[in-house]
């Protein structure tokens, strides 16, 4: 595709990058549009957390990432993971439990995990993962290392101790780890002002010396900004990054939630801000692309979403024999003995 | 050779500070991390010296943080570090219990194979000091219950020094349960002891007539009370488990098979403890090889109290694995 190169307003993206940002958008809505659908179908089982209205958030925060940088995220994975170039069909493939899926089935929906990516889960526990984020960077900092490590969590995880142990392991030992809060303002069905006693998370970080700063995260542009600095602040060794990044899901928590919470109407409000429909109406005014280019787009991630389905449906069910693979490593003794007894 | 000459005296924390050293000396990915670990010099002075010799970086103290430095510990692991995390006591490792049971052992499992944890979590552990019901525990069973983790027990001077080592090059995470009362043992070790397998129980005693398996703080009871048998005419093996996950059931059925007649020796509570899952195992494999029922001795079911005749009272004692033995053979005294 060839057209006219973006203004300033969008940043310093060449006409290229600026499509990429609105085609990896599209990619994440249509996939969880997808999974839906393949769950009201039986497909898809178990717990499935839609990433639908906050996908400004990982398309933003990824482009500030270098592949030797490590990721951890949540439940609500798919958009991280799709985001960071894991192909979608290994994804779904996961989602239906292949043993062609990304953890081999193992995994599912919460636990997309890829070492090419660099991507170590899908944390199924709120807070969990940034403990673990603290190890990566130290690990960085202890070999000489330049890599960052990025954690994304929701606003949920700040009620968590292990919030706070890690936001002070990290400043106390200047790691490099960017905090990515998504801030979607319910913790399952639970408002951050019925849960805090301060809602201001930045403060929280600030707390511990940890410099903070609050983005809108329904604007991709914004995101991407706010993270690129943050990240170039990390690389430069002062430290960890703090950001909130201001977001909605418009779906409801997962597949079995009545949405008692809140109101329709709250709803429609945020959709009004839908960070996709946000970002197709700049680029339209912008000139980079016109109704059929978007068209063009959209139909391209059709067919990718099709073939991942494709892809899922003809994988195969890992033998039963199996069950009991990759608890230990196979040539350890432990592994060994464990088979045996 | 005449091993006794060149054999060195020394302690199982002085035992256990070398293994420390070995490993922090032989590979750079090596750190050790915990609270007090540093300018402390260790709450029960394990790594007292190291502080000066290997720098703030690789002895590094961490705040009361327990979830937090067991989370980073097997963050570090998963990207190319051999972390050393001691928790000061078991007690306190229910609060890292969400990341030991929900990352350390899941990890490897739910991302189908891609990540390995290479972490080794030591901790003290047991009864005895009187020190009163929230720093008595003994919760290596808990943590034998749970798959995706390795567990060992060094109640030996040469364990001490040698399952370290071992421990961090397997690539699944390993908690060490030493017990606090073992510290102080004292010894003879060779001057070349080093790495030791951590793949099976050993026979401590050899004896035809019963096994007392045990491990642990518990090993020294169950050998002194062998040797009190002895003097009853009775010749028991002792079997020291050493990894208490996997179970090495090898050995300790081969025993088995031999003596027909078992005692097990386990300072957990009894309902529910590693005792109760080795009974299982036998009845499920070895049920015609019993010439009697299998007995345990165990923990009372009591949180561990203060007074030193009721702290002595909650958890095996010579005299309780002497009779437990006896009435196993239907000598009761």
């Amino acid at each position: 595709m060839s057209g006219p190169e973006p203004s300033p307003d969008f940043l310093a993206l060449t006409r290229d990058e600026a499509l990429e940002l609105a085609r990896t958008m599209i990619r994440i809505r249509r996939f969880e549009e997808k999974c839906a659908e393949l769950y009201a179908a039986g497909k898809i089982r178990g717990f499935l957390h839609l990433y639908i209205g906050e996908e400004a958030v990982a398309v933003g925060a990824m482009q500030a990432l270098k592949p030797e940088d490590a990721i951890l995220a949540t439940y609500r994975e798919h958009g991280h993971a799709l985001a960071r170039g894991i192909p979608a069909r290994t994804i779904m493939a996961e989602m239906y439990g292949k043993y062609e899926g990304c953890s081999h089935g193992r995994g599912g929906s919460m636990h997309v995990f890829d070492a090419h990516a660099r991507f170590y889960g899908g944390n199924a526990i709120v807070g969990g993962g940034l403990p673990l984020a603290v190890g990566f960077a130290l690990a960085d900092k202890l070999m000489h290392r330049t890599a960052l490590t990025a954690c994304f969590f929701g606003e949920g995880a700040v009620a968590e101790g292990e919030f706070h142990e890690s936001l002070n392991l990290a400043a106390l030992w200047k790691l490099p780890v960017l905090f990515l809060c998504e801030n979607n303002l319910y913790a399952m069905g639970t408002a951050l002002e019925r849960s805090e006693a301060d809602t201001d998370l930045c403060e929280k970080a600030r707390s511990y010396r940890v410099e903070a700063h609050s983005v809108d995260g329904m604007d991709v542009l914004a995101v991407m900004q706010a993270s690129a600095e943050a990240a170039a602040r990390v690389r430069a060794g002062t430290g960890p990054q703090f950001l909130e990044l201001k977001t909605y899901r418009f779906r409801a928590h997962s597949m079995f939630d009545a949405e008692l919470y809140r109101t329709k109407a709250e709803v429609e409000q945020w959709k009004k801000r839908c960070p996709l429909a946000a970002f197709r109406q700049k680029v339209m005014q912008e000139g980079l692309l016109d109704e059929s280019g978007w068209a063009r787009m959209e139909a391209a991630v059709e067919a990718e979403i099709s073939a991942a389905v494709s892809y899922a449906e003809a994988g195969t069910w890992e033998p039963v024999e199996q069950l009991t693979r990759d608890v230990y490593t196979e040539h350890s003794a432990a592994g060994r003995l464990a088979t045996e007894c | 050779m005449d091993d006794t000459v060149t054999r060195v005296r020394t302690t199982y924390r002085d035992a256990m500070r070398e293994a420390l050293r070995e490993a922090l000396r032989r590979d750079e990915r090596v750190f050790l991390m915990g609270e007090d670990v540093g300018r402390y010099g260790g709450s029960y002075a394990v790594s007292k010296g190291l502080l000066e010799e290997f720098g703030e970086e690789r002895i590094r103290d961490t705040p009361l943080s327990e979830s937090g430095f067991v989370g980073a510990g097997i963050g570090a692991a998963l990207n190319g570090t051999l972390p050393i995390v001691e928790v000061m006591t078991c007690n306190f490792s229910l609060l890292a219990l969400d990341q030991i049971v929900n990352n350390a052992a899941t990890i490897r499992h739910m991302s189908g194979g891609q990540f390995s944890v290479p972490i080794v979590i030591r901790m003290a552990t047991g009864a005895g000091r009187q020190l009163a019901a929230q720093h008595s525990h003994s919760f290596e069973g808990w943590y034998a219950h749970i798959p995706g983790i390795r567990i060992v027990a060094p109640a030996t001077l040469e364990d001490a020094r040698g399952m370290l080592w071992t421990a961090l090059m397997d690539p699944d995470p390993v908690i060490m349960f030493e017990n606090a009362l073992l510290y102080n043992l004292e010894g003879e070790l060779a001057p070349d002891a080093g790495a030791v397998d951590i793949d099976h129980a050993s026979v401590r005693r050899a004896g035809d007539d019963l096994t007392l398996v045990t491990y642990g703080g518990s090993l020294g009871k169950t050998l002194q009370a062998a040797d009190e048998l002895a003097r009853n005419g009775v010749n028991a093996e002792v079997i020291d488990l050493r990894t208490l996950r996997p179970l090495d059931t090898v050995a300790i059925f081969g025993s088995l098979a031999r003596t027909h007649r078992m005692v097990i020796v386990d300072e957990g509570w009894k309902s529910g403890a590693l005792a109760a899952e080795i009974m299982a195992r036998a009845m499920e494999e070895s049920f015609y090889e019993l010439d009697a029922p299998i007995a345990r001795v165990c923990g009372a079911e009591v949180p561990i109290p203060y007074a030193r005749h009721l702290e002595e009272a909650a958890i095996p004692q010579v005299a309780t694995i002497v009779d437990a033995a006896l009435r196993t053979l239907n000598k009761h005294v």
